[in-house]
């Protein structure tokens, strides 16, 4: 049988979110011009809580967006299959904004070379800052993460991955042996 | 999911899962060409030949612009200022093009089967842009993007085709894609205009025109292609006006919901009357916007990757 890890819980989950809202507030020094962007698929509803506690911290609604990184992928018409594209969804200009991404796992940094690319198609973003769940190492790209959830060192060939629900009492992030 | 196939030639042979993998795609397709870039890099390298034996305006630009969103270099070469006029068969042009190494290659021709023939002879994926009167999937495919954007689903909807059907590749096509989708489809023309082994694919024919779009949900009127029409296939265009134009009158017919397509170009005051094909109910330019992202998805699923 495989062995499988709990590493984080749904109230450890809670607790890194509300500290990483925090430091993009602070970092930022507010919301001003600030904007919350999630990858497809594993980012998408991490940003989503990240955009509901920070603009409950300050009282301001934050606008925020989907980005599916496909299309930029260096792999993408390498692999055998075809992957799905989603729909991406940044309804505004990113001239001049402070750009937050956010992604459950940063791994190879691929994905995230794939998406500051695609964000540049969108406008010319003041900066572009990056949010992880968690921070697994192994990068293949001089890439890091401003704000990080929590490090994980893992050994290749472990899987992680991040599991929220939708009531989110069930989240977890669980290791397991690939 | 992938597509099975190297290339696309037709809609008869494509099960409705790759229909619905192709209409997903270009669903998602469709907001690159908001963007202020509207490009991505995904077919950065590759290479895809338009060759057009038949003039267009619509198809040709769709595909070009379709390629170049995806970052592919494009080509176009039409009949009239190639070697074609020298002489030069499909197939040598075919091979010599194929020297070449492009990726893709596009081909309208006006006899039915060129596309195959292509597709037989060359590795590259061969896209039919439109074969004589037999096929012109894109088409099929943009309009059923448009008509699941527009109801939601195609499944149970009463869709009227009204024209020329015996010479129209658009008609054969939707015939194909949309029964399998579980569409109800009307076809309605002149009785020489309706080939005979219609009943065989699935559709119900009609002879008159208030009948085919009573209570549609689309009405998909074709163009009357006075270029394919042999000598006195009706006696007057007029004559046919009178009885197979989609009016202010005869839409009343249709649901109040219904939408009117029309594949381009317009015969404007033939086919349709300008108040209705300029009308509310019209989605004839949403048609060609769906044509860029149907042809987009089929360029990203066609490309790399095969062995």
């Amino acid at each position: 049988m495989k062995k499988k890890k709990v590493v984080m819980d749904a109230e450890g989950i809670e607790r890194s979110l509300t500290r990483i809202a925090y430091e993009i507030l602070e970092r930022n020094k507010g919301t001003d011009n600030l904007i919350i962007i999630g990858i497809r698929k594993g980012g998408i509803s991490l940003a989503e809580r990240l955009r509901e506690k920070i603009s409950a911290i300050e009282g301001t609604e934050i606008m925020s967006g989907t980005l599916d990184i496909t299309l930029y992928r260096d792999d993408v018409l390498t692999t055998g299959k075809r992957p799905e594209i989603e729909k991406t969804y940044i309804p505004f200009p990113l001239d001049h904004k402070r750009v937050v991404i956010v992604d459950d796992v940063l791994f190879t940094g691929r994905t995230i070379r794939a998406a500051m690319d695609a964000l540049m198609d969108f406008g010319r973003p003041e900066l572009i800052q990056l949010a992880v769940l968690i921070d697994r190492g192994h990068r293949e790209l001089p890439i890091r993460a401003d704000f990080i959830g929590e490090t994980l060192p893992s050994s290749l060939w472990e899987n992680i991955s991040v599991n929220l629900t939708d009531n989110r009492d069930a989240d977890e992030v669980v290791i397991e042996e690939g | 999911m992938n597509l099975s196939r190297k290339d696309m030639l037709g809609i008869v042979d494509l099960p409705r899962e790759e229909i619905d993998l192709i209409l997903d795609t270009a669903e998602s397709f469709k907001e690159i060409s908001t963007r202020t870039i509207k490009k991505v890099p995904t077919l950065r390298g590759k290479t895809v030949i338009t060759l057009f034996f038949e003039a267009s305006t619509r198809t040709r630009t769709s595909f070009e612009i379709a390629a170049k969103r995806l970052s592919a270099d494009t080509i176009n070469i039409s009949a009239s200022t190639s070697s074609v006029v020298k002489g030069e068969t499909l197939i040598d042009t075919a091979k010599n093009l194929e020297s070449m190494n492009p990726d893709i290659i596009i081909i309208r021709h006006s006899a039915a089967g060129a596309a195959h023939i292509l597709a037989g002879l060359l590795e590259q994926s061969i896209i039919n842009a439109g074969d004589g009167a037999h096929e012109h999937p894109t088409q099929a495919l943009l309009d059923m993007l448009t008509i699941r954007e527009k109801k939601g689903t195609m499944e149970g909807l009463k869709i009227a085709i009204v024209g020329d059907i015996a010479h129209s590749r658009v008609a054969r096509s939707n015939i194909y894609g949309l029964t399998k989708m579980g569409a109800n489809v009307a076809v309605c023309g002149p009785a020489m205009m309706i080939p005979r082994d219609m009943d065989q694919m699935g559709v119900s024919v009609y002879y008159n025109m208030e009948d085919a779009i009573k209570d549609a949900d689309v009405v998909m009127m074709l163009r009357m292609q006075l270029e394919r029409q042999e000598k006195n296939l009706f006696p007057s265009l007029r004559e046919y006006a009178n009885h197979f134009s989609l009016n202010r009158d005869n839409i009343k017919l249709a649901k109040n919901d219904v939408i009117v397509m029309h594949p381009g170009p317009v015969n404007r005051g033939v086919e349709i009357s300008p108040e209705i094909a300029d009308g509310p109910s019209s989605v004839i330019l949403e048609q060609v916007t769906n044509g860029v992202a149907v042809r987009m998805a089929l360029l990203y699923l066609l490309s790399g990757g095969r062995k």
